[in-house]
């Protein structure tokens, strides 16, 4: 989708977060040099068309003793993925789930849910609900912990180019 | 370090990962839910991201829909050629995050680009510079996720 330039510019200003301020809108409005009224219904706008999915804060999983991550994938009947993906997202404990296309011959698993937890002893004890939920639609599965962080910048946005 | 957080910032940070209404001073919003002033929720929220318990406080877009391109991405690096090969892959600007994972398929890269045809030419770029195959696992369908941290 082509964003409109204030758009754009909202979004530059605020992907690294709002002020922490009684009237935060006010704040970043006066920086974009529009009114507050105008940038809460471009937000509103944004909000409605699916850019901006919610407007809060992040927990720092570590810090809350969610120390242990493992990507459980699964090679799940293609007929039967896309509703155990529904159920399986809806687990209180998994973070991103996806349908993800094979890599025959090394990689046979076409779903991937991410799960969280204290240890990996819970971590693998919420693996086995998922599975229990895929039951005989599920021909195989891995889990792969995550043993280093290489790097994690996350998406920004770049100033326009020209 | 769970145990010394107070009922109150529990329930502030169970509450802050839900979403926050548009409106001129959402923190009273928030405080009168929570029966605190407006004052003091500023304060406790901006306490707990300077203890880092929260990562940052805003807006969450949804990258796909400013137009942006994602992939994950898997790499089966040798052992002894894993720092050097992880050099090569994060000098690129285009690699938002990399994990490694105690899989055959070691190294686990999510490419992030502002256009679809980036995705390709990075990974490309990447085989090239690493003489190793990239596997691109592009999402096909994403499921809603509810999931929450219970603090």
């Amino acid at each position: 989708m082509t964003l409109d330039p204030k758009d754009r510019a909202i979004i530059e200003a605020t992907q690294a977060g709002l002020p922490l301020v009684p009237q935060p809108f006010a704040v970043v409005a006066e920086t974009l040099g529009i009114g507050e009224a105008e940038l809460l219904e471009r937000l509103d706008t944004l909000k409605q068309q699916g850019v901006i999915r919610r407007i809060g804060a992040a927990p720092n999983h570590y810090r809350l003793g969610m120390t242990a991550n493992g990507m459980s994938v699964w090679d799940v009947d293609d007929t039967l993925v896309d509703d155990l993906g529904d159920q399986i997202g809806a687990l209180p404990f998994v973070t991103h789930c996806y349908r993800r296309p094979r890599a025959l011959p090394v990689w046979r698993y076409n779903l991937f849910a991410m799960v969280h937890g204290a240890s990996r002893e819970e971590v693998l004890a919420k693996r086995d609900r998922v599975a229990d939920l895929l039951g005989n639609a599920c021909q195989a599965s891995d889990i792969l912990f995550s043993t280093r962080i290489l790097k994690k910048t996350g998406m920004r946005l770049r100033g326009k180019k020209g | 370090m769970t145990e010394t957080l107070s009922d109150l910032d529990r329930r502030l940070i169970n509450r802050l990962q839900d979403d926050l209404p548009l409106v001129p001073h959402p923190f009273a919003t928030l405080g009168e839910e929570l029966g605190l002033s407006e004052q003091d929720v500023v304060d406790r929220v901006r306490q707990l991201r300077d203890d880092g318990l929260l990562t940052r406080f805003g807006p969450f877009f949804d990258a796909e829909a400013l137009g942006g391109a994602f992939c994950l991405c898997a790499m089966s690096v040798p052992k002894d050629r894993f720092e050097d090969v992880l050099t090569k892959v994060n000098a690129h600007a285009e690699v938002a995050h990399n994990y490694e994972r105690d899989h055959k398929l070691n190294m686990w890269f999510v490419l992030a680009t502002e256009s679809r045809g980036d995705i390709m030419r990075t990974a490309k770029e990447i085989e090239h510079d690493t003489g190793l195959e990239v596997l691109l696992f592009p999402k096909k369908r994403e499921f809603f996720v509810g999931f929450r941290v219970n603090a």
